[in-house]
Formats: C-alpha cells, structure tokens, sequence
C-alpha cells in the first residue's frame, strides 16, 4: 500500500493541457488523479478492498489504490482510495446558464437605486415550507449579514422584511401583497426526498393563480439551489452556495431597473 | 472556596445569579397562574390515557378539546377525570374512549366533592410515578453494573426519517464510541399541536418523536449498551408544543436527555412566549423527577448572532435556564446547559476566545453536564477544513471538562451524516480527547492575558445585560431583540390560544409531588 515518498510512476501520457478533453490534476498535467471515499454494505478484508477495486475501475478508474479501509460496524467498511480517472470533458464548449449582473458593494447598489429607480426596493424574504433553518435567509437578509458581507435590512434603499422560518406560502404571498413588494426571496435548506422543489413549484403556481407572478422578482436560494433549477421552476434567479446579498442586492436593483427601463 | 483558573470574580457570578434569579421570579409568577392544552394532554397521559381515534386524533387531544369546546378546561381534566372516575366507575383510558366515541360527556355529570374527587384520581398518579421511579432505577442499575462512557459523552444524531434505519445508524454509531444518540425529529413536528402515534417510517430530515419510536429506539440502544459494556443514552426533543406531552413520554420510556428550552422555541421557531413559558414548567418538573438531563439551546443565538458581540447572550440565557429549571426542582447535574463554538475562523485567536468562553461557562455551572455545541455557521463545504475546525471544538471541549459534546460532522451543511462521517468524527474526538486528557489541569491561563481578559468582559456584559431585563422583565426583553437578534411579541406567535386561566378547582398534584420526589 505504501508507494513511498517518491512517485516511480511511468508518465508515458501526453502533458499538454487540452481544453477539449480536461481530467484531474494530481501532480502532473493529466494525470487524472482523484480521491475518493465511500462505505460497502460488506464486511471488511480482503474480498472487501477487491470489491472497492473492482468498483472503481466501473466507475472509470485506472490503477485503482485502496489506501485506506476499515470495519465501521458489522458488515460495513470504509475506503479511501485513490485512481486515475479515464475520462475526460470538453471544457471549450461548455454553457452554463448563469444571474446576468454585476455584483456590486452596498453602497454602489445603494446609489444605483437612488439613481435609477429613485424608491426604496421593497423585499419579503422567508424559509418557506415546513423548513425551519433560518441561516440561509438570515445570512442574505439580516443587518448583521454573513462573512463580512452585511445584509439587506442593512442597505439604505431596501425596505426589507425576513418572516424567518416555517412560513406557508399563502402567509408569504400576503405578506408580499400588503408590504408592495417588489421582489420575493425564499430560502430553502431542507431539501431531503425533493421537498425544496414542490414547495418552490406551489409558489410559483399560487403566484401565477394570483396574477402576481409578473409584478414580483422572485428569487430562490439556499446550498442546493442553481440558477439553472431555478429558472426551470419558473423563478428569475437562483442563488447556491458562495453568493451573498451583495449578489442579491445588485441583481434585484439591475433587474427593477431593466423591468422599469427596458434597458439590458 | 471556590478557585477559578481565569481569574472570575466570584462575588460577580452571585450578583449575576441573583439577578438571574429575579427574573425567572418574575417568570414563574406568571407561568403559576396558568395551564396549557398540552399540560392538561400530559396529565392524561400520565393518568394513562394513550392511542388515537379513528381519524389518528390522540385520545388526550379529544378529552382535553372536549373540555375547551365546552370552554371549562380552566378547572382542570384531573377535575373531569375524577369526577369521572366516582360517577362510572371506569379507568382513565376507557372514559377516554367513551369520550371520543361519543357515549360520555365528562363535563355534565353529576359533581362530587373536590376531596373525593382528588382521592379518586390519587391511585392512578402513584401507579404513574411507580413506573417512572423504575425507569430511574434501571438507568442507574445499568450505570452500576456496565457503567458509562467518560465525560465529555460522545453525542451523535440519526435522522433517517425511519425508526428502523435509526436503529441501524444508532447501533453502528454506538459501537463507534457514541454514548448519546438523539433521534432527531422531523421537520416540522415542534409546531404540531399533538404528539403523532405509533412506530413510523416517513420523516423530513428526521423521525417523528412518538412513544413507540422511544420503545424501539430504547430497546435497541439497551440491547448494544450491554453489548459494548456502556450505557447508551437516548435523547430527543421535547420542545415545541407539546413539551410537557414528550417530557411525559420520555419519562415513562426511560429517556436520558431531552432538549427542553422555551427560549429556543420563542426565538426558533416561532412559538407564543407564554404558552412555552408555561409549557416548560411542568417538562422540567417531568424531566427533572425522571432523572432526564435537559439541554438548553443557547448556542442557537450564535447562529443567528455573532459569537463574539453576543456571547453575553449565551451566557445570561444559561443563567436564567438554570434558575428556571432549579424553581422546577431539576437538579444542577441534568442541566445541560448549551453554548457553541461558532466564532468566524478566519478570526485571529479566535480559539482563545472560545477557550475563555468555554471555561468560563464551566466555572460559572461547576455541577452541570454542559452542553457543548459544534461549529455549523462557518462549515462551508470544505470537509478536509471542517474536520480541523472540529478538532478544534474538540479540543476545547476535552481541555474546559464538557458534559456533553455534540460531535462535529465534516459534513455539515452538506447532507444529514453518513455512517462513514460518524465514523470520522468519532475517530477525531476519542483521539483528542485521549491525547489531551489532562491538559485542563497542566495549563494554567496568563494573569491579564487574551482568556482571563475575554472572560471578564463577557461576565460584565452579561450582568448589565441581566439588569436591563430585571428591570424590563422577560417579555419586554423578548419584545426588543435581546437573544438572537430576533423579536418576539407576548402575544405574537404559534399557540397562544391553548392557555388558560386555572380555574376555583383546579389540582394537578404531580407538581407537588414530583418536586419532592414522592
């Protein structure tokens, strides 16, 4: 199991990077390298870490290295291995649907809004569903923000409300009703067996019912959420992991203005 | 003569537990003059009363909402019950069936005397504290003869959403090393306004908390207790709004740790102040007459504030929690009072404020079984940095004597853990816990130094943070903000509407006698 300090591999494999077919880096340019761990339902030995071989040469893995292994229950063990995947992806002709806006710091959102849309942007924001976690919603909404990057409560053009956790849509919708608002966010961080989806799915058509659907940015965020998911399920905008309210922020005020400016 | 290694001042902590103290005053005089629909379904339930109707309604929803349709659960069902029992001569459990079935109406019957009437219901209340009283001298037979895991235990969760795919996770996890598993209930039960019934199968992010699932879950956890030669504690939530109804439940299936803190509910999810001020009176005197160890969850508030400005907060929540919980006769060491490892990584030693924080919370509660929370704000995604952060937890914790401590996944934020992620975790704690035994006792903390400083800033704040609500009083303070960043009006909130006044007659003698330990 021990290769020792030093790599004797051969690297008889072409090392130009080739943007059409692009596989892992370990130490050497296409070496295709990767680490990968995972649990058979199978007790540990032998047969066991042949198994996990066999395994990942179907998964497409040459030289498959089981490193590590062990028992972590009766008839269940643990793997770490390495390999050196066959395959490859075309970078070049890569397309993903991404929000199309600058991200700006508050204070530029803050003066574009003055300047173009001349209101406070109103926005409601809620965990909705049986969702109880508060920290996706909180850390784009809250004054205090998340990481340095503060919060919508925090902007001076923004009236905004977090309903928090739990909300029903119908609350949600009439919430959004009584305060004008201008724009909806709604967070999602339970998404065990898809619950995210119909939930998302039953505001979209609630809003639609309403005839409110086109008066109301809507915009869904949380760590399983694309924007391409979000499209599909008929919001405007989709937030995932790493985005923060100043992503938000300069999105909502760039598409008001569009909306109210036909600018692009 | 009390020493503190970081240099507290003593005559401090007295002055914040006193003011401390005022305040849950202040508290239980209100909580005293008021019951609560699910405080009268837990005395049903205590009295016996179990199973569902036809349409799965719980049997101690349909007396005790037989009683506020009629609009006189002010007197009590111990009152109704009573009565119930003199004039038809049946049990609890079958005039409760009479009850939902149509056949009797409780609230029209001829009425005895209050003092027959407290005779009559006098047997089945023993015949409940019996159980219970045996289900503490299980735990502690199995305490004496296989023993526990050292302090800090090892706190895993399950939240497959089946109880029979629990049993599976918890049973691995506990030959693991694990020596509390919390079944983690689904998403969204807290705002049920009934315990659901039977074993089941289908949760959100979690299994839903019922009798059975305690029973199965118990069972099994005994079984590979006496398997790995330790106690395996069991622990589950009875917060939200049937508080008292799951504390009763857990009692009489011998839980171990139950998560019992109104303020969680208040400021998390949502739940009228008053009802779950009330509500958690009488869990904790359920919890505490159980031998159950409650945990608080103050380290909530560092998820939505931060842990640095608020880590006053935690603190004056712990000392209003303990003084609450003592007026309800839970004894120091079940009170597994919360508080986290939550402050920003990138900040610079930021595991000395955390340090400071942690032993100070122990000097502070030197009886208690602290609860001891994991990073989750700042876990990103980035296991391999995540596994660090937890080591660091676990330092913390081993090095400042923990009671409890929540294990870390590397996961976190990624998905609910698999059996290997358990693994791993494990592996990181009995490591450090093993390698850095004694370091609490090597290490001393630098006269003026970062931890002795940071601890006496936190003291301070927290006492003018305990004078302003002494003043103002809990409500008010709620109203304004103060934990966790959220507001929560008086009347705002889910369950408002399952208060009631306590009326002329009505008795509930479980109070009295389970805080002396009849």
């Amino acid at each position: 199991m021990s290769g020792g300090l030093y790599s004797m591999d051969q690297k008889d494999f072409d090392q130009t990077l080739d943007l059409t077919k692009v596989k892992p880096y370990g130490d050497t340019m296409n070496d295709g390298k990767t680490q990968i761990s995972f649990t058979l339902p199978v007790p540990a030995g032998d047969e066991a870490i042949e198994a996990a071989k066999q395994l990942m040469k179907k998964m497409g893995f040459e030289n498959p290295l089981v490193v590590y292994s062990k028992e972590l229950t009766k008839g269940f063990t643990f793997f770490n291995c390495y390999g050196s995947t066959v395959h490859t992806v075309d970078y070049s002709t890569i397309y993903v649907p991404k929000v199309e806006s600058t991200v700006w710091s508050m204070d530029e959102t803050d003066d574009f809004i003055r300047e173009h849309i001349g209101r406070k942007i109103v926005v409601v924001g809620a965990s909705t569903g049986t969702d109880a976690h508060t920290v996706g919603i909180d850390a784009i909404m809250n004054m205090k923000g998340y990481a340095g990057h503060y919060g919508i409560e925090r902007y001076e053009m923004f009236d905004a409300l977090n309903m928090g956790s739990q909300v029903p849509n119908e609350e949600f919708i009439a919430k959004a009703v009584e305060m004008h608002a201008d724009a909806l966010l709604v967070s999602q961080t339970v998404t065990q067996k898809d619950v995210h989806i119909k939930n998302m799915t039953e505001l979209i058509e609630m809003l639609e019912a309403e005839g409110l659907r086109d008066k109301l940015i809507v915009i869904c965020g949380g760590p399983r959420i694309t924007h391409e998911l979000a499209k599909e399920l008929g919001f405007d905008a989709g937030f995932g992991t790493n985005t923060y309210a100043d992503d938000v922020a300069s999105y909502i005020a760039q598409e008001m203005d569009r909306r109210m400016h036909g600018n692009k | 003569m009390r020493k503190s290694k970081l240099g507290l001042n003593f005559d401090q902590v007295d002055d914040a537990k006193r003011l401390a103290k005022n305040i849950a005053e202040q508290i239980q005089q209100f909580v005293d003059g008021y019951t609560t629909v699910t405080v009268e379904r837990t005395l049903c339930r205590l009295m016996g009363i179990d199973g569902v109707d036809e349409n799965e309604v719980p049997l101690p929803n349909r007396v005790v909402d037989s009683l506020l349709d009629k609009g006189v659960l002010n007197q009590g069902v111990l009152y109704y019950l009573g009565n119930a029992i003199l004039e038809t001569g049946k049990s609890p459990q079958e005039i409760a069936e009479a009850v939902s079935g149509g056949q009797l109406d409780i609230t029209t019957l001829p009425t005895h005397p209050l003092t027959d009437i407290q005779k009559a219901v006098q047997p089945f209340i023993e015949a409940c504290l019996t159980r219970i009283k045996g289900n503490v001298a299980k735990r502690n037979e199995y305490l004496s003869t296989i023993g526990e895991g050292p302090k800090p235990y090892l706190y895993i969760i399950v939240a497959t959403g089946n109880i029979y795919e629990d049993v599976v996770q918890a049973q691995a996890g506990a030959r693991q090393g694990a020596d509390v598993i919390a079944v983690i209930r689904t998403t969204g039960q807290s705002l049920l306004d009934y315990v659901p019934y039977g074993a089941t199968t289908e949760g959100f992010g979690g299994t839903f908390a019922t009798q059975e699932n305690f029973r199965i879950m118990r069972k099994a956890l005994d079984e590979v207790g006496e398997e790995v030669g330790r106690y395996i504690r069991l622990c589950n939530y009875c917060s939200g709004l049937c508080m008292p109804e799951i504390a009763a439940m857990g009692a009489l299936e011998r839980l171990d740790v139950m998560l019992n803190d109104a303020l969680y509910g208040i400021l998390f999810r949502d739940i009228n102040p008053q009802r779950t001020l009330i509500d958690q009176y009488f869990s904790r005197i359920i919890n505490g007459y159980a031998g159950v160890i409650i945990n608080t969850g103050e380290d909530n508030y560092l998820t939505t504030a931060d842990a640095v400005e608020a880590a006053h907060t935690v603190l004056a929540s712990d000392l209003i929690n303990e003084q609450l919980a003592l007026m309800a006769a839970l004894p120091e060491e079940q009170m597994g009072l919360g508080h986290a490892f939550e402050m920003d990584p990138m900040l610079e030693n930021g595991f000395l404020l955390e340090l400071a924080q942690a032993q100070m919370t122990r000097e502070i509660f030197p009886k208690a079984t602290l609860k001891y929370m994991p990073p989750t704000k700042f876990m990103t995604g980035n296991i391999f940095r995540g596994h660090i952060q937890d080591a660091l937890f676990n330092m913390i914790g081993i090095w400042t004597h923990q009671g409890i401590q929540l294990l870390g996944m590397p996961t976190e934020a990624i998905h609910t853990p698999f059996m290997s992620d358990r693994y791993l975790s494990i592996e990181n704690a009995r490591y450090i816990f093993n390698d850095m035994r004694s370091i609490g006792e090597e290490m001393e903390f630098r006269e003026g130094g970062i931890c002795r400083e940071r601890a006496k800033t936190v003291l301070n704040n927290t006492i003018d943070l305990l004078k302003q609500i002494e003043k103002e009083g809990m409500f008010t303070a709620l109203e304004k903000g103060i934990f966790g960043d959220v507001k929560r009006p008086m009347n705002g909130g889910k369950g408002l509407g399952g208060v009631v006044t306590k009326g002329e007659y009505y008795f509930n003698p479980f109070i009295k006698m389970m805080k002396e330990r009849w």
